[in-house]
């Protein structure tokens, strides 16, 4: 069987970024590896499995600082955003986020991001690694635009660090550290505070596990003494992208690249909920013209959950019907830890795409039967204020 | 009784075969379950499979990947180890013993002497880790 060469050893390579927390993650037995240009730990000395597990039962602490964070500023920053994004963000509550999508004039996802209206007049970004580069000329760009015809709008890219810390207890863990009332900060809210003695840390209550938990953005200079003093209590254990993956699977959220990307709309992406109220009537994101009329006229494929035992089913895999014609493809998958069955996400042809079909899929040449699930495929704890 | 050391030859793919009356029986090695991760679902062939040296006869999945199987020898599948089954784990915890994956016949006994003994085997693995 083909090993991949020894991760311990393997170099980081020329080029490749690194995070605040690189040194850190070596000294605790990261396994580097490279993912959108950066070296990142993919596990640290608890297999993948156990440190799924630990997460659903206790709390993991993720390094996520590679992904780009932004802050836009100025009197028009809200219609700047409105300009590239599909949500509501004017009636964003002050310190609320909420998941969006920039799109393109074809109706496609160029990237999925969090977008927090602050109570300190600015909007705060949250944007994939892997679409750094093109949301930064995006953003850049769309704000040049605007200023030229009098707008006033900047961007300042958020140089900080980012960890996320999710699980049942991650928000007992945190509150020692701070003094402000967790309990007062919902999902998808946002509020700056000390954290363990370190000031100035933006605290979300947001994540890409299914759980409850916070991100926390830290300045770079102080996150290795964060993340240690985190690490102090017994319940946190360090997780990488291995476990961030099949977490995030169970709990239904696309990875971009794999499950959504710019030959997507979000309603084939079976994301409609992004799409604003408003915005939908006024037609103003871009896209719209393809975008709206398929909520009504259902587009050609969608996305869908599927279930199956036997070997897991993987990204490609094909999906046939059970005349044996193809109807579509996995995105993602992998075995679910918590159910102890294949679980994947995939795009098949509208006319299949109902909970509880019963499909085929095709692995090593055999067929093996699934069935369109929905999702999430193990029930979110997102916590909500009633 | 596990399968004494002497008796195995490895491939440069990190599964190894050690053949008794005959027959040989298939495994991966710990330099292989190592670095794989859990074992969570064997792929295996269907007792009477012709396959030549070299040929994938399965894969082992983890959660992250999948890893092909391939070969060490051409010959016949005789048996496969069912146990994998409830227990795909065992090619973890016991990957020269009780994690074994198949047995087969052994067609062409001079295609053994292309394959690595214990000593040249730990040396390749010391020069791919480098």
């Amino acid at each position: 069987m083909p090993v991949q060469r020894c991760w311990r050893r393997q170099l980081a390579g020329v080029g490749l970024k690194q995070t605040p927390l690189h040194d850190f993650h070596q000294q605790h037995g990261g396994k580097m590896v490279p993912f959108a240009g950066w070296s990142m730990p993919v596990q640290y000395t608890y297999s993948h499995l156990e440190s799924h597990m630990h997460t659903r039962q206790h709390c993991s602490l993720f390094d996520v600082s590679h992904m780009l964070q932004t802050k836009v500023f100025g009197r028009d920053r809200v219609k700047f955003m409105e300009s590239l994004v599909v949500g509501d963000i004017a009636e964003l509550k002050p310190d609320q986020g909420t998941l969006s999508l920039f799109t393109n004039e074809k109706g496609g996802i160029i990237d999925d991001l969090i977008v927090t209206s602050t109570s300190e007049q600015h909007l705060y970004v949250v944007s994939n690694a892997g679409c750094s580069d093109k949301d930064l000329a995006l953003m850049q760009t769309r704000a040049q635009e605007l200023r030229a015809a009098g707008s006033d709008v900047h961007l300042e890219v958020w140089e900080n660090a980012l960890l996320a810390l999710q699980g049942p207890s991650a928000v007992r863990v945190l509150q020692a550290g701070v003094s402000d009332d967790l309990a007062k900060l919902p999902f998808m809210s946002s509020a700056v505070m000390d954290v363990f003695g370190v000031p100035g840390c933006r605290v979300t209550r947001c994540g890409y596990t299914g759980e409850d938990g916070v991100e926390i953005s830290v300045p770079a200079g102080r996150v290795v003494e964060l993340a240690e003093r985190l690490l102090d209590d017994p319940d946190v254990w360090l997780a990488g992208l291995a476990a961030r993956d099949s977490l995030r699977l169970e709990a239904g959220l696309c990875l971009y690249g794999n499950d959504i990307d710019e030959t997507a709309t979000p309603v084939e992406a079976s994301l409609v909920w992004t799409l604003g109220k408003r915005r939908r009537a006024a037609m103003d994101f871009p896209g719209a013209a393809i975008i709206v009329p398929q909520i009504k006229e259902k587009p050609k494929r969608k996305r869908v959950g599927l279930m199956s035992t036997g070997p897991p089913i993987r990204q490609h895999t094909r999906i046939l019907d059970l005349e044996g014609r193809t109807v579509g493809t996995v995105t993602s998958g992998c075995p679910s830890p918590c159910l102890q069955k294949n679980i994947a996400m995939g795009y098949i042809k509208s006319e299949h795409s109902k909970v509880d079909t019963v499909l085929t899929v095709e692995v090593r040449k055999k067929n093996y039967s699934a069935l369109v699930s929905k999702m999430p495929f193990v029930p979110t704890r997102y916590y909500t204020i009633k | 009784m596990g399968i004494s050391k002497k008796a195995r030859k490895y491939t440069d793919k990190h599964e190894w075969i050690s053949v008794e009356n005959g027959i040989g029986t298939v495994g991966i090695s710990n330099f292989a379950q190592e670095a794989l991760g859990d074992v969570v679902y064997c792929s295996l062939p269907e007792v009477g499979t012709k396959l030549n040296k070299q040929d994938e006869f399965g894969a082992l999945e983890s959660v992250k990947a999948a890893s092909e199987l391939y070969s060490p020898l051409t010959g016949e599948v005789t048996e496969i180890n069912i146990a994998l089954a409830d227990n795909p784990g065992l090619v973890n915890k016991s990957c020269y013993n009780d994690g074994w994956l198949i047995k087969m016949t052994v067609d062409s006994p001079s295609e053994l002497d292309e394959l690595m003994n214990e000593d040249a085997y730990e040396k390749y693995i010391k020069s791919i880790e480098d």
